[in-house]
């Protein structure tokens, strides 16, 4: 049987945001690239909330507002700290995101995905889909050259792979470049996508035109597993969703999909979606252990980006765009050492990690490196408290004709009988130590 | 041999939804598929080609984007892919699609030989109508032999074809002489999967764009809208029925009961049916 003979500048693999940023990158300052894509099309097999925060996108296609398939531009962010019949809410709106060029913007995977990937086959980038690469193929002294597929045809050969294979990482796994996942490390959301008219979106969320909402919300809902649950507008439906650490969940037992029917039946959420019609029903990982977790991210002929690099910064929920910067990066590395007719090893690539380091996805990474061991030895940050906010709220609000003073002094001891001075103290002192 | 496959690029109709308050198919977003009856015609027609020599051209008519559907097409092993595009072919029902097509392999024909085999599938999974396939062997005088499941022997000098055709009550062996025109039934074949190569050479490959002139087309009255006498007079989605199976218990085992207790049931969910049966008996 006929094998490739041709041999590629790079090969890109996965086409989600790290991999088409690094193939468009490559592609349109002229290299010959090939991206590989298990999935039936860019998209199909890849899964988001989602947001795109067009800063990290206009560094790679400043004009994508022009024809990318966007849902809405987010112009009001709730934060809700929820107990199992209030949320105790932080609500900012401004008019100042509905401007020319905004910010944030939700946007459908599936769509969003096949529109990047057409992009890059304009650059000149092949994209080949219904294709899995299976592993690495390396040269005797160890130095990775190309790729092996789930194809006949023998090996593809390159100068330089890119894997952005996602969280999964199963070629570098499968490689020995980096270990398995691990149940701490990694979080486990569900997400359905539920159809309502485009008034009754804009009517339920007090929204005109294009402006969205987006809800983040943390409390009871993830029954004292460490987790978040989420709520976007898009033009036409809503996506809802909750994820907490794999390893959380193992030891409940608690069912992904009964976690989100919970969630959706909370007296705060039910409202929001009633008579809605489910359209899809999704799952997938989250690489949440933070910068710790992070596997090396170069070698000789090879460099991660995205989520494969567990690369994504789980306080501010961000992830696609440290994978499209990373992939872009990994890109623009690749192309500088093409240009000084330089060889992809791994002295060379060590430039990739220098540019993100450089770059706020190294930075925020390593600001945020002790949240992930502080959220899963203290509970009580995701539990206590918004249980003890709602209680602090109602005895403030409600009207029953005690005296003032005494309704504080109530605060005061049920704060102190639920943590303790001495708890709340620590609490706080951990937390600064680890945001700072 | 020159073979010719026609295929079409069709919504996915496992992803399609119908909007719940227009009522109309939500077609944005929705992937393409090569139809999946036309994968078993194009899988007949390599293994076809691998045994006897030649070449497959695939034919499709359809929007630029259906292009996407010939690179996968020579992706699994095609030889060359033709595109009919024209904004002029934009409304065709089968009777218009049937005549651009079968110009079409006309013009392939002079081009790179007369095909001795031509294939559809079955029918289309959109429009369901199976009639493209015989309208083109009509068209072009084929033999035509529709729903084969199996190709048991092609004679190429005697000018003859044998195949299974299921047919209602069994399968009949039909002989027949070439060039002919195969509907191809699904499940008749295990599709391969295009190596590395195929998917390399299709990703990349030139493909042919004719528009209606270049197809040699003249009649422009049986394209499209003004060809197509077929009118579309409502599309509608069905009204969702209540499938929920509701236990009836009933007190006692024998006929009688059980009989009085389900027609109580019914009357007690739907109080209407009641006085309607028996104002309609009234009349006996």
């Amino acid at each position: 049987m006929a094998t490739v003979q041709e041999r590629f500048d790079a090969i890109v693999v996965g086409a989600g945001p790290a991999g088409n940023a690094a193939a468009f990158t490559m592609a349109k300052a002229g290299l010959k690239v090939l991206q590989l894509e298990r999935g039936e099309y860019p998209g199909s097999k890849n899964v988001q909330g989602a947001i795109l925060y067009a800063d990290a996108l206009e560094k790679i296609i400043p004009d994508f507002r022009e024809d990318a398939p966007l849902e809405r531009h987010v112009i009001e962010q709730r934060i809700w700290m929820m107990d199992d019949s209030s949320h105790t809410g932080m609500h900012y709106r401004s008019e100042d995101f509905n401007e020319e060029k905004p910010n944030r913007y939700t946007i459908i995977r599936a769509q969003f995905d096949r529109w990047f990937s057409s992009k890059v086959r304009e650059a000149g980038g092949i994209v080949l889909c219904e294709t899995t690469v299976t592993e690495l193929v390396k040269d005797t002294k160890g130095n990775v050259i190309g790729v092996l597929t789930d194809r006949h045809g023998g090996p593809l050969l390159a100068d330089v792979v890119v894997m952005a294979e996602g969280v999964n990482g199963l070629v570098g796994q499968r490689s020995g470049l980096r270990e398995e996942l691990k149940p701490d490390n990694v979080a486990l959301a569900v997400k359905e996508m539920h159809f309502l008219p485009q008034d009754v979106v804009e009517s339920r969320f007090n929204l005109k035109g294009d402006a969205g909402v987006v809800i983040e919300a943390m409390g009871t809902i993830t029954k004292g597993m460490t987790g978040t649950g989420f709520l976007y507008t898009n033009k036409e439906s809503v996506s809802i969703g909750i994820g907490c650490i794999v390893s959380d969940m193992a030891k409940s037992g608690i069912k992904p999909y009964n976690l989100l029917d919970s969630f959706k039946q909370h007296p705060s959420i039910a409202p929001l979606i009633a008579g809605s019609e489910v359209k899809e029903y999704v799952a997938h990982l989250i690489p949440e252990g933070g910068f710790r977790a992070m596997p090396e991210i170069y070698g000789n002929g090879w460099v991660v980006a995205g989520d494969a690099a567990h690369l994504v910064n789980a306080v501010h929920r961000e992830g696609s765009n440290l994978a499209m910067t990373s992939g872009r990066l990994a890109g623009e590395t690749i192309v500088w050492l093409k240009r000084r007719r330089e060889p992809c090893t791994s002295v060379n690539l060590a430039e990739y990690k220098k540019r993100l380091e450089d770059s706020f996805v190294l930075k925020d990474m390593r600001k945020y490196q002790k949240i992930p061991a502080l959220l899963h030895g203290n509970r009580q940050l995701l539990d206590l408290y918004p249980r003890m906010m709602s209680g602090i709220a109602q005895t403030w609000l409600r009207v029953d004709g005690k005296a003032k003073t005494a309704k504080e002094s109530e605060i005061f001891k049920s704060v102190r009988k639920q943590r303790g001075l001495a708890g709340l103290v620590a609490d706080g002192l951990r937390f600064a130590r680890a945001w700072r | 041999m020159h073979i010719v496959v026609c295929i079409k690029q069709v919504p996915d109709s496992a992803q399609i939804r119908v909007h719940p308050v227009t009522n109309t198919i939500m077609r944005q977003g929705v992937p393409t598929i090569i139809n999946p009856y036309d994968l078993f015609a194009l899988e007949e027609a390599l293994r076809l080609r691998d045994r006897l020599g030649g070449t497959v051209t695939v034919l499709t008519m359809g929007p630029p984007m259906a292009e996407d559907s010939l690179r996968k097409a020579l992706g699994i092993g095609a030889d060359r892919g033709v595109l009919l595009t024209d904004r002029f072919f934009a409304g065709s029902d089968t009777l218009a699609t049937s005549y651009a097509l079968s110009q079409a392999i006309l013009k392939i024909g002079e081009t790179w030989g007369v095909p001795e085999v031509v294939f559809t599938g079955k029918q289309t999974i959109d429009g369901d109508t199976a009639q493209v396939g015989p309208g083109i062997a009509r068209r072009l005088g084929l033999q035509q032999l529709t729903y084969v499941s199996g190709i048991s022997e092609v004679d190429l000098a005697g000018k003859s074809i044998t195949v299974s055709r299921r047919a209602e009550g069994g399968v009949q062996e039909l002989k027949t002489a070439l060039p002919a025109l195969i509907t191809m039934l699904e499940g008749s074949n295990e599709v391969r999967r295009g190596s590395i190569v195929d998917v390399l050479r299709g990703a990349r490959a030139e493909l042919v764009t004719w528009n209606a002139q270049a197809a040699g087309i003249t009649e422009m009255g049986n394209c499209g809208l003004r060809g197509s006498p077929t009118v579309v007079k409502r599309v509608f989605a069905p009204k969702a029925r209540a499938t929920k199976a509701v236990p009836i218990e009933t007190r006692e085992r024998d006929a009688e009961t059980i009989a009085e207790d389900i027609i109580a049931q019914l009357y007690a969910t739907q109080p209407a049916l009641e006085a309607e049966l028996l104002r309609t008996a009234a009349g006996y």
